[in-house]
C-alpha cells in the first residue's frame, strides 16, 4: 500500500536532484532555471500529497498558486537570459558582473 | 500490489530518473525533453492522488507553456553549450556531497514524521466526497469563494510577468525597414504625384 511517505520520498528526491543540478551546472543558466522548476515541482508534490492524505483541499489551491509563480518566474528568467545573451553573447553565470555584485 | 501501487512506482521511477537526466544531460534540447517527461510523470502522480485538475493544469502550464518556452530559448539562442560544460567533473564531488547530506536530513524528517492529534480538526477546506462533487468543481467552489483575493493576485502576478517579459525582450531594430502606418495614412494623393510635360527629344 502506497502511503504518504512514498510521495514524500519522491518529492525529497526531486528536491535533492534540483539542488544537485544547481551545484553541478554552475555556469549554465538554463539548467539552473530547470533545476529551480524541479524544486518547485517537488513542493507541489508535497502539497498535493498532504492534501490527499489529510483530506484538505487547501493544498491543491496552493499548488495552483505555486504553479502560477513558477510559470511567471520561468518567463521573467528566460527574458532576462535573452537580453543578457544579446548584450554579452554568452549565458555564463560567472560573467554576470555588470553591477559588481 | 494493486494497479494503483504499480502505477505509483512506475510514475515515481520514471519521474526521478528523468529528473536525473535533466541535470546530467549533455544536450540542452534533450534536457528540456526529459523535463517534460518529469512533469508528465508528476501529473500521473497527481491523478493517482485524486487531484485531476492540478494534474491537467501541470500538463497545460508546464508542458504546454514553460517547457516550450525553454525549448524556444535553447533553440533560438546560438549558445555554445559545450563551453559551459567544462567544470562539471570538478563540481561533481561537492554536488554529490551536498545532495547526500540534504537527502539524509530530509529522510530524518520523513522518518520521524507523525500526524498531530488535532490535524484533522484544523483542516481549512475538507475535501468533499468525489462521487458527489468532483475535484474540479470542488476546487472552483473554493477558489472563487474563499480564496478570491489570492486568485486575483495570482492573475496580477501573471500580468506583471507578461509585461515584464515583453518590456525586457522588445527592442527597436535599426537595420529593418518597418511599416509606418501613420505616415501612410497622412499621405496626400495631391502631393504624391506630379505630371511633367516632357518635350520630345529633350528629356527632363
Amino acid at each position: 500500500m502506497v502511503g504518504i511517505e512514498h510521495y514524500l520520498t519522491v518529492s525529497a528526491l526531486l528536491l535533492v536532484i534540483g539542488i544537485f543540478g544547481i551545484f553541478l551546472n554552475r555556469k549554465n543558466v538554463i539548467v539552473i532555471l530547470m533545476s529551480i522548476e524541479l524544486m518547485l515541482l517537488s513542493v507541489n508534490i508535497n502539497l498535493v500529497a498532504f492534501s490527499h492524505f489529510l483530506g484538505d483541499l487547501t493544498g491543491q489551491v496552493f499548488t495552483m498558486f505555486v504553479l502560477t509563480v513558477a510559470a511567471a518566474e520561468a518567463a521573467i528568467g528566460l527574458a532576462i537570459l535573452v537580453t543578457f545573451f544579446r548584450t554579452r553573447g554568452t549565458i555564463d553565470v560567472e560573467d554576470v558582473n555588470v553591477m559588481k555584485g | 500490489m494493486s494497479i494503483a501501487d504499480l502505477a505509483f512506482y512506475a510514475f515515481a521511477i520514471m519521474g526521478v530518473s528523468a529528473a536525473v537526466l535533466v541535470v546530467m544531460s549533455r544536450n540542452m534540447v534533450h534536457a528540456v525533453l526529459w523535463l517534460i517527461l518529469t512533469f508528465l510523470s508528476s501529473a500521473g502522480l497527481f491523478v493517482l492522488l485524486g487531484a485531476e485538475f492540478v494534474a491537467m493544469l501541470l500538463i497545460i502550464v508546464y508542458v504546454g507553456a514553460v517547457a516550450v518556452l525553454f525549448l524556444f530559448v535553447v533553440m533560438m539562442l546560438d549558445v555554445d553549450f559545450e563551453a559551459l560544460k567544462g567544470e562539471v567533473a570538478r563540481y561533481m564531488p561537492l554536488a554529490l556531497l551536498m545532495g547526500i547530506i540534504i537527502l539524509l536530513q530530509l529522510s530524518l524528517g520523513i522518518g520521524a514524521w507523525i500526524e498531530a492529534d488535532t490535524a484533522r480538526e484544523l483542516r481549512q477546506a475538507v475535501t468533499p466526497d468525489p462521487l458527489q462533487i468532483e475535484n474540479t468543481r470542488a476546487l472552483g467552489l473554493l477558489i472563487y469563494d474563499k480564496y478570491l483575493y489570492l486568485f486575483q493576485i495570482a492573475g496580477l502576478i501573471l500580468l506583471v510577468a507578461m509585461i515584464g517579459a515583453i518590456v525586457l525582450t522588445l527592442r527597436e531594430r535599426k537595420d529593418v525597414k518597418r511599416q509606418n502606418v501613420l505616415h501612410q495614412m497622412w499621405r496626400d494623393p495631391a502631393e504624391a504625384m506630379e505630371l511633367k510635360d516632357v518635350k520630345p527629344g529633350q528629356g527632363l
